[in-house]
């Protein structure tokens, strides 16, 4: 849990509210009463969105996905915005039990040479999208900050808007990686139960929670538009995890109120080496009921579905609270690339392996406008 | 030796009854403590000499009855949650309007004052109101600044409600500048209280430069219009974190319930209650209207019924057991 050398630490009290909050959320108490008050409510606050994630809001969930699509459409009309994720390179320095690319894996490891990423991205920008997540293992030694940062020089020559979720840094590094083009972090925490945390990973520079969870204000303060959060619902009480995640970027826009704020909302899938992990207690039904509860709660943020979720899964959560969504997804590295395809394992194994071409018709049938971007660069 | 100590046996070596409080680590400055149905004055614990066998009752305070519901301006405590603007009274209702609002605080303008001892509005207004000043006639910070310590060197305490209009025809606040004062006279000790046009970024200024409060304008002042920017101060209301006081353009009780039942902290009136026919009368309408209100929110509004059909296609459909 100790800060290591080169952590920097910000003055802020957010995460102590986060899990004091957090802590106290006891979703038992919660009945059919706070929960229909919480629906019948035009603006939510914390405590609506504690009763809308309880178990007694179950019950209710028709009305509870009406709601969210009713807000989804008032703050982004009927667009759904598309992007892929670009896997740049595997290697990672941590041990986290739930994650293919946890360094005791025994799984290819690759790291893309700078033309083999332009490759990619060229590829990429080729079937239309104007969006890239730039992605990597979490290796500052194999994928070091330079490393990343021209990358996102190169994504700026073919995307509009660039988007990178790698292992945390300090303030200033962020300010470096925004210059070299990126505008959105996304970090997940994983779980905010920092107990259950240090028993899921168990080495590495992620095992340092309060650096990772400040992650977020590190990067605003290093001038990124907008960021992320996400817990990875099923490692812990995915409840309270939601609560958390919820309570945390709610904070920090009321601290930096310009900050743009997504969600994203992973289930633990089967990875390489463990097909044992299964998202036994989250299934679809409560997927659905927190990806609604951050809609009805945050209903102005960005969220994302990725390909853990099936086709069927995806469609309909874009028909209802989610706004962002990849296509031609490829979790490994250098899958794009022409010679000799794979270079590195993948993450996860993906539910929805559908092109950029698929993904835009199956928007366009369910009535709704794919948005590859909508963003001036400034 | 064995006593009996609220009910239960109990031993101790304390010969008197500071001793035993001690020993039991009980605070003497909060208890009372009765001996054999005997209450011992607090000055006697020290004398009262226990016996083996006594029976000793210790007892403290704890919540009860009806619930406080009170409110904070800075360090500053108030139950009233109507804050009674004095202006276009004839002085001698001033006193009767007070009082059937259950007003604890008064707002006053400053103005030359009159030679040779006349009437003078501080003597009509109730004791024990908490005086607001405000700087109603400034044009931009600087001379709300002089006005509110002129305020304060007659002696009613640090408040101080910035008013700057540099708009003489309908009376707006000017946002920039009111917190360009807010921002000096909260550094000099004021407890700050501004007035202002419902705006989320500017209330974030204000608390950022130290307001105790801050008060949105509902109307034009003046106009009894009602509550005109009600999305907005209801903005105000979800996302600052200070108390927000519905000022200016509350022209009937109902407008004022309205106000509270959203949420505001407070609200500040004058007009309405100045130009009714009963003036008295129109105090205490207010005055209920804004408890309903308050109670109201305390409450939790019931549900409004929806006239929408139910939806013909489930979006839950789609939802799948899994393994």
């Amino acid at each position: 849990m100790a800060y290591q050398e080169g952590m920097e630490r910000i003055d802020t009290d957010i995460p102590r509210k986060v899990i004091n909050r957090m802590e106290a959320y006891d979703y038992h108490v919660y009945t059919e009463k706070e929960v229909k008050a919480a629906l019948a409510k035009e603006t939510c606050g914390i405590e609506e969105f504690e009763a809308l994630l309880s178990p007694a809001a179950e019950r209710f969930l028709e009305e509870i996905a009406q709601k969210a699509r009713a807000e989804t459409r008032k703050h982004f009309g009927n667009t759904v915005y598309m992007f892929t994720p670009l896997y740049i390179a595997n290697y990672c320095q941590n041990h986290c039990i739930y994650c293919g690319f946890n360094c005791q894996n025994k799984i290819r490891r690759a790291r893309l040479k700078p033309e083999e990423i332009e490759e990619e991205m060229e590829k990429i920008a080729a079937s239309g999208l104007e969006e890239i997540l730039i992605l990597t293992g979490e290796s500052r030694k194999m994928s070091d900050v330079e490393y990343i940062g021209e990358a996102c020089k190169t994504a700026r020559k073919y995307f509009k808007v660039i988007g990178l979720e790698i292992y945390p840094v300090n303030a200033e590094e962020y300010a470096y990686l925004h210059r070299c083009g990126a505008d959105y972090v996304t970090v997940f925490q994983e779980t905010y139960d920092s107990d259950k945390y240090e028993t899921l990973h168990l080495s590495g520079h992620k095992r340092c929670f309060p650096y990772r969870i400040n992650a977020q204000e590190r990067a605003i303060l290093g001038g990124m538009r907008g960021v992320g959060f996400g817990a990875l619902l099923g490692l812990s009480d995915f409840r309270k995890d939601a609560l958390a995640a919820g309570y945390h970027a709610y904070l920090l826009q009321q601290k930096y109120p310009h900050a743009e704020i997504a969600f994203s909302c992973p289930r633990l899938r089967p990875i390489i080496g463990n097909d044992k992990i299964n998202p036994k207690d989250v299934h679809e039904a409560q997927l659905l009921q927190v990806v609604c509860a951050y809609r009805i709660f945050m209903p102005f943020a960005g969220i994302t579905i990725s390909t853990r979720e099936c086709e069927r899964v995806r469609d309909n959560l874009i028909g209802i609270a989610a706004t962002k969504i990849s296509a031609g997804v490829s979790v490994g590295i250098g899958e794009h690339l022409e010679d000799e395809g794979s270079k590195g394992d993948k993450q996860f194994e993906i539910s929805d392996g559908r092109s950029v071409e698929e993904v835009y018709h199956a928007i366009e049938q369910a009535g709704m406008q794919p948005v590859m971007s909508d963003y001036v660069y400034v | 030796m064995n006593i009996t100590l609220n009910g239960k046996p109990c031993d101790t070596n304390a010969g008197n009854i500071i001793s035993l409080l001690e020993e039991k680590n009980y605070r003497p400055e909060l208890v009372a403590v009765e001996v054999n149905e005997d209450i011992i004055a607090k000055e006697g614990y020290r004398a009262y000499s226990l016996k083996e066998g006594d029976t000793v009752e210790i007892v403290t305070f704890m919540g009860g009855g009806e619930e406080k519901d009170t409110w904070f301006l800075g360090e500053h405590e108030f139950s009233s949650r109507f804050i009674l603007g004095s202006g276009k009274y004839s002085l001698k209702l001033i006193s009767a309007a007070v009082e059937q609002a259950g007003a604890q605080i008064v707002t006053l303008a400053l103005r030359r004052a009159n030679q040779g001892g006349m009437a003078n509005i501080m003597d009509y207004i109730p004791k024990g109101v908490t005086l607001l000043p405000n700087t109603s006639g400034a044009r931009n910070a600087d001379e709300a600044v002089r006005i509110a310590k002129l305020s304060r060197e007659i002696g009613c305490g640090n408040f101080v409600k910035i008013e700057i209009m540099r708009d003489s025809k309908y009376l707006l606040p000017d946002n920039q500048e009111t917190v360009r004062a807010t921002e000096i006279l909260s550094k000099e000790g004021f407890v700050v209280m501004p007035y202002m046009y419902p705006d989320l970024n500017v209330a974030r200024d204000l608390k950022d430069a130290g307001a105790a409060c801050i008060m949105p304008l509902g109307a034009p002042i003046g106009s009894n219009k009602g509550l005109c920017t009600k999305e907005f101060i209801q903005i105000l209301i979800d996302e600052i974190d200070l108390p927000i006081i519905v000022d200016a353009g509350i022209g009937a009780p109902s407008q004022a319930c309205e106000a509270m039942e959203m949420g505001a902290a407070a609200v500040m009136c004058n007009t309405a209650i100045a130009t009714a026919g009963d003036i008295p009368l129109m105090a205490e309408a207010m005055k209920r209207a804004i408890e309903a209100g308050r109670k109201a929110h305390l409450a939790g509004m019931g549900r409004v019924l929806f006239k929408g059909a139910s939806p013909s296609s489930p979006l839950t459909g789609f939802l799948r057991e899994e393994n």
